[in-house]
């Protein structure tokens, strides 16, 4: 177990260190000047104020150093928890503006995720086999995986929120309010909540209970489940064996899905115009606001990165084949 | 390393597909294939599309973002699905549009299923030390979040071509494919007529072409699909974060663009409900083609 976990921890140095590397290079090596590029396209009008910040950015990516020196540095800030300043809110540091964004993202997609997730799986594993349920479970299923996830945003918000006018849809709370803890304003955060939640909740259990109806009809095909059955066991009770054992890979594909999930949020929250890092990447990429997008790729690589580890020790738990050394390091 | 893993994940009808007679194979694949309606289903929508964008564009005139009629009209007889805010033909950039999204498909995703095969070869063929190099590699794209690195090395790009979006997109999606295809190998590998060949010193290359990839080619062709209609769902993404091609259109720049100038505020659905409808149904019918495929190679499934 103990070499599970090295193993992985390993990979996950070895990513976080490429992830830092590439944020490193592809400004120095992408044809142009980068800071000539990044202020001719944001639209600071001020010639006086172009030229302190030109002279800010020459500093921060310090073209005069060697460049193994720069990589050095750009490390040392980057330990420091310097991810450099925002040109689109010039002078905020982007550490700063990333923070104010963080707690939107995350409480968007970690309930969506995990209720997807266990909603799907339960739904699949009830629907295979059904033939009436099944047969509906089955397009149902591929055409929502198939949705692209903003499509579906878009048609929500304007099903649900302009023609219905039960949610509201832009913002991630009254445009009225401040921020404060009243009932009121919860409300408010919860109502602009739901449709962005919705949204990818739908699309990620199309594609979880079709995979879950797949693996279960898998596992009840199997040896175990037919010996079960010729015993006399009762159906319900093989289901529930089946069950156990379709789920692990879906613990393994969860892992594999982070990526597309966090993009599927991303461009989510761009249609509600949620105050999270999606609505962030696009304020950085119309302000060629090269350094928080950079920061927010690093937030990112993070956060799939720590979610790859918790979902590999929820692994070692479920299954007590890692635990014993079996081998059965699928993940 | 030890044994690899059984992977479960691993579409479970290449097992079955592998076992299957080589004479008559294709007669009989074809018979199934005939009569399986998921696959019918799916490969008519695909054609049908396919067909759009091959031909469609050479019977509808003007360029698509050319202004032609009055803003934001409903569909008419005209205009066959409305026009945008600005008066651009919505059909128009749809027909155009669907030829981007098919190219981004087909480019990015069959660079990333020939990254995936001569990754997923090599690794399971050699085994070794080579597996191990080219499995962490593997492992550390695979984990690495796809749209965010596309993201800025996109944002970086001056220039933004579909081209440019398929090269990128086949460059970062191929690792599961690579350990999919992996894992079949190594299953292979040791199959007699394998060992035969190696003994007869047939070349690794050659092995891995004639006698191996011949063997899972179902599934290869399986996970080209799979790949197809995931990159175009990338693509869509990076369009709508604005980082789609600078010039022309593709669907994901129309949903941009109706995002973007309050399609929905203003009512104007036939702005934004061709775009998001003709990718759904793109990338929903290959994979429903994909389940029928699956059927019909895999004779466990047939009865279902």
């Amino acid at each position: 177990m103990q070499r599970y976990f090295g193993r992985k921890l390993l990979i996950y140095g070895l990513t976080f260190f490429v992830a830092v590397t590439i944020n490193w290079m592809i400004p120095r090596f992408m044809p142009g000047d980068p800071v000539r590029n990044m202020l001719a396209r944001a639209n600071v009008s001020q010639p006086e104020a172009v030229a302190a910040m030109e002279a800010h950015y020459r500093n921060l990516f310090g073209f005069d150093l060697p460049i193994w020196r720069q990589y050095l540095n750009f490390w040392a800030a980057l330990l420091r928890g310097d991810l450099g300043t925002s040109v689109w809110v010039f002078p905020t540091p982007v550490l700063d503006v990333i923070m104010r964004a963080v707690p939107y993202s995350v409480g968007l997609l970690v309930p969506a995720i995990l209720l997807s997730w266990w909603a799907g799986n339960r739904f699949g594993a009830f629907a295979a086999r059904r033939r009436l349920l099944d047969g509906a479970v089955l397009p149902v299923g591929y055409v929502l995986t198939a949705t692209p996830y903003m499509w579906l945003a878009i048609l929500l918000a304007w099903a649900l929120g302009i023609v219905a006018g039960w949610f509201p849809v832009a913002g991630g709370y009254d445009f009225s309010m401040r921020p404060h803890l009243s009932w009121e304003f919860v409300g408010s955060l919860l109502q602009h909540w739901f449709l962005p939640f919705l949204s990818l909740f739908l699309v990620a259990f199309g594609g979880w209970a079709i995979g879950m109806r797949n693996m279960i009809i898998y596992e009840l095909e199997s040896d175990y489940a037919g010996y079960l059955a010729a015993l006399g066991a009762p159906q319900r009770l093989i289901r529930r064996y089946a069950f156990r054992n379709a789920v692990l890979p879906q613990i393994t594909g969860l892992a594999l899905q982070l990526g597309v999930l966090v993009a599927g949020a991303l461009v989510t929250e761009i249609v509600f115009s949620y105050p999270g890092l999606g609505y962030l990447i696009l304020q950085a990429v119309q302000n060629s606001d090269f350094f928080l997008l950079q920061g927010i790729f690093l937030f990112i690589v993070i956060g799939v990165l720590v979610a790859n580890f918790v979902i590999d020790i929820v692994y070692v738990l479920v299954d007590p084949r890692t635990r014993a050394g079996m081998g059965a390091e699928a993940a | 390393m030890t044994a690899p893993p059984e992977e479960k994940a691993d579409a479970p009808g290449a097992a079955a597909a592998l076992a299957a007679p080589p004479r008559g194979a294709l007669r009989e694949s074809l018979y199934f294939a005939l009569r399986n309606g998921k696959l019918l289903f799916g490969l008519g929508v695909v054609l049908v599309l396919l067909g759009i964008a091959l031909i469609g564009p050479l019977f509808v005139d003007g360029s698509p973002t050319a202004y032609v009629g009055p803003p934001a009209s409903a569909p008419s007889g005209e205009y066959w699905l409305g026009t945008t805010m600005f008066g651009q033909d919505v059909w128009v950039q749809f027909v155009y549009g669907l030829r981007a999204t098919f190219l981004v498909g087909a480019l990015g995703g069959g660079l990333a299923a020939l990254v995936g095969m001569v990754v997923g070869f090599t690794a399971g063929y050699r085994g070794g030390l080579v597996d191990e190099v080219l499995n962490m590699l593997t492992n550390i794209v695979l984990v690495i979040p796809t749209l965010a690195v596309l993201l800025i090395i996109n944002a970086y790009l001056g220039v933004r071509s579909v081209g440019m979006q398929a090269l990128f997109i086949g460059l970062t999606s191929w690792p599961w494919a690579a350990r999919a295809i992996r894992a079949q190998t190594f299953s292979l590998r040791s199959r007699d007529f394998v060992d035969l060949a190696r003994l007869s010193g047939v070349r690794t290359w050659k092995i891995i072409t004639r006698e191996i990839a011949p063997n899972m080619s179902s599934y290869l062709f399986m996970t080209f699909i799979l790949l197809f209609g995931g990159a175009i769902l990338i693509g869509a993404s990076l369009d709508f974060i604005g980082l789609g091609p600078a010039d022309g259109v593709s669907l994901g720049l129309m949903l941009q663009n109706a995002a973007k100038w309050s399609a929905l505020q203003l009512g104007l659905w036939w702005w934004f409900i061709p775009p998001g409808a003709g990718i759904t149904a793109l990338v929903g019918a290959l994979y429903i083609m994909n389940v029928g495929l699956d059927e019909v190679f895999n004779p466990r499934l047939r009865e279902t």
